[in-house]
């Protein structure tokens, strides 16, 4: 099949199979709602009690689901391409390390620092992503003029311990609500309430998927290394950086809005592999889709599992990805 | 066509090297048309040296010529149209398939979000063809033998198009067959495409197989340069190998053959 039909042909199956996600989870749930009865026009909003849950209470949940599985898949697959390393995760670099620091200083050290109504812990979170990465950054360029991806990955994985430690620390520090609120926030959560905390997320997910629009082909020709792309005519170094921050930004965002949801950004890439091959040009708009899709999807079933309690949707991909992991390793030696 | 003028660049020494690595005021030309081979011991700076004319590193002294303009001035793309590399070996992150990689080779000659066409598509056909691996197209590249790999990712420096092929010790990891086969076909893409070749090897019967002239690298230094047959002379092995070696012309190889002997003893 040539190219542009194969990309056609994967944005309408996985985008079909999203949307459909999209319509389908905000009508399961404690109170069943009717597809029909929620777009029925005849009602007006105010008297139509399935289109207020639809929109309301459970639309924004869906949202956000799509928005932090299709920013973690995405950047899972934009790090692996960029660390040539198929067992990368989007968390292998210490963003989420980064962002649980900081989500935990706000949570423990309640400042006040809500702005345009978005509470502390998400703006916190964020900064603190920001600021490992960073820290990742300007240890992997300190040697030498080109960006090392050993080094990169060992500062990550550096970091990602030291984060941890101080963590643990405060978490010893504080007291007893406080350390559960954070080791809660830590099993991810994407019951946001609102609107308004994926709408302060968003603008930084649409630069960051910009900047991934521009990539893939450089990011086919980084799997052959560094050298071999530079000889076929890629900018090594600035397709190195733009991934970089890009998919730190786009996970930055969404673990800020969502919490760190685990092995979304290592499963669904690989899934996607298996599907449809390995050019970056498909599997970037696929992953980016299946991955809205599949948070979506266990988002429900970690609100039905255990109904009326809810399960963290973290714990649920965790369940997943731990054996899908160990298959993956298995299967590659 | 490929000039080489008076480059140097030193890097710390690698492990069991006491002086740096690199290479020190390098002058060497390769010809339209020529098949240049890079000899020397291990960390003599053939690798080096290849990669600074295949402008993949600056220089910190001297300049890279292509047809007289300096590399420099022009970016990767510029560069990529006019030289491809094949490394020794070549590991893939993900699995693509051998037509995927081909097609690879493309890249420079395309836009940033252009799609690969009919004339991509019949190029890499063609350098399939044309390095005997068309039936390998829809198989993954991870699963083919060292040898084919390394037809493979010549096709893609074909399908590349560039007039210039700097191979870094091609045949390093693979086995006698394969290394026949990967000279042969490199002497065919010489003779009938008129690719200009420039090899780094320190197999001296595979060089003196396939090159017409060569330059004899030492600690960064040229040692030696010229024609094949006036490079490779017992003298010269002894200089820059440390062994003695039995040079004489094979008449059913048809080339030179060095079969080195003893460890020199020092003067």
């Amino acid at each position: 099949m040539p190219m542009r039909r194969r990309m056609a042909f994967t944005v309408l199956t996985f985008g079909g199979l999203a949307a459909a996600a999209c319509l389908i989870a905000p009508l399961i749930g404690s109170t069943p709602l009717s597809l029909r009865r929620v777009f029925d026009g005849s009602v007006p909003f105010a008297e139509n009690p399935d289109a207020q849950i639809f929109f309301v209470a459970r639309l924004p949940r869906t949202l956000a689901a799509a928005l932090v599985g299709a920013s973690l898949a995405a950047a899972g697959v934009v790090f692996q391409a960029l660390l040539r390393n198929p067992l990368a995760t989007p968390f292998t670099l210490g963003v989420s390390a980064g962002a649980a620091l900081g989500a935990m200083l706000a949570i423990i050290f309640p400042v006040g620092l809500a702005f345009a109504g978005v509470s502390s812990v998400p703006i916190a979170s964020f900064a603190g992503a920001l600021g490992a990465v960073a820290i990742v950054y300007a240890l992997a360029t300190v040697r030498r003029q080109g960006l090392s991806t050993t080094v990169l990955l060992l500062a990550g994985i550096t970091l990602n311990a030291f984060f941890s430690s101080v963590i643990l620390f405060i978490q010893y520090l504080a007291d007893f609500t406080q350390t559960f609120r954070t080791v809660r926030w830590l099993m991810g959560d994407l019951d946001v309430g609102s609107y308004t905390p994926i709408l302060a997320a968003l603008p930084f997910m649409l630069v960051a998927f910009a900047a991934f629009s521009v990539l893939p082909r450089a990011l086919n020709l980084l799997t052959l290394g560094a050298d071999a792309a530079a000889a076929r005519g890629v900018d090594v170094l600035r397709t190195q950086r733009l991934s970089f921050f890009s998919a730190s930004l786009a996970t930055g965002a969404a673990v800020s809005l969502g919490g760190p949801v685990g092995f979304i950004g290592i499963i669904v890439p690989h899934l996607v592999r298996l599907l449809v091959g390995s050019d970056h040009r498909i599997v970037l708009p696929a992953a980016t889709l299946f991955g809205a899709a599949f948070l979506i999807a266990c988002d429900t079933a970690s609100r039905m599992v255990m109904a009326p309690m809810e399960l963290p949707v973290g714990i649920l991909t965790a369940l997943i990805g731990g054996p899908f992991f160990l298959w993956l390793l298995l299967r590659r030696s | 066509m490929l000039r080489a003028d008076d480059l140097t660049y030193e890097h710390p020494p690698g492990p069991g090297q006491e002086t740096p690595g690199g290479v020190r005021h390098v002058s060497l030309e390769i010809p339209r048309g020529g098949i240049v081979g890079i000899l020397g011991p291990n960390g003599s700076g053939k690798t080096t040296l290849l990669r600074l004319m295949a402008g993949l590193i600056k220089p910190a002294s001297g300049r890279v010529l292509l047809n007289g303009r300096d590399l420099a001035s022009r970016s990767r793309r510029e560069v990529a149209r006019e030289i491809a590399v094949v490394p020794q070996e070549t590991r893939l992150a993900f699995d693509f398939t051998v037509l995927e990689v081909v097609l690879m080779g493309r890249f420079p000659h395309l836009g940033a979000f252009q799609l690969e066409g009919d004339e991509d598509a019949r190029l890499a056909r063609q350098a399939l063809e044309d390095t005997g691996t068309a039936h390998l197209a829809g198989r993954m590249f991870p699963t083919l033998s060292g040898g084919e790999k390394q037809r493979v990712i010549i096709a893609a420096a074909l399908a590349q198009a560039a007039p210039v092929l700097l191979l870094d010790e091609p045949t390093a990891s693979l086995d006698p067959g394969s290394q026949i086969e990967i000279a042969a076909l490199l002497r065919r893409l010489n003779a009938r495409r008129q690719v200009t070749l420039g090899v780094a090897t320190h197999d001296l019967n595979f060089a003196a197989s396939l090159c017409t002239s060569l330059v004899l690298l030492r600690q960064g230094r040229v040692a030696a340069a010229g024609p094949t047959s006036e490079v490779l002379t017992h003298e010269h092995i002894r200089t820059v190998y440390g062994v003695d070696a039995d040079i004489s012309f094979n008449e059913r190889a048809g080339h030179l053959t060095v079969v080195p002997l003893a460890r020199a003893g020092h003067h």
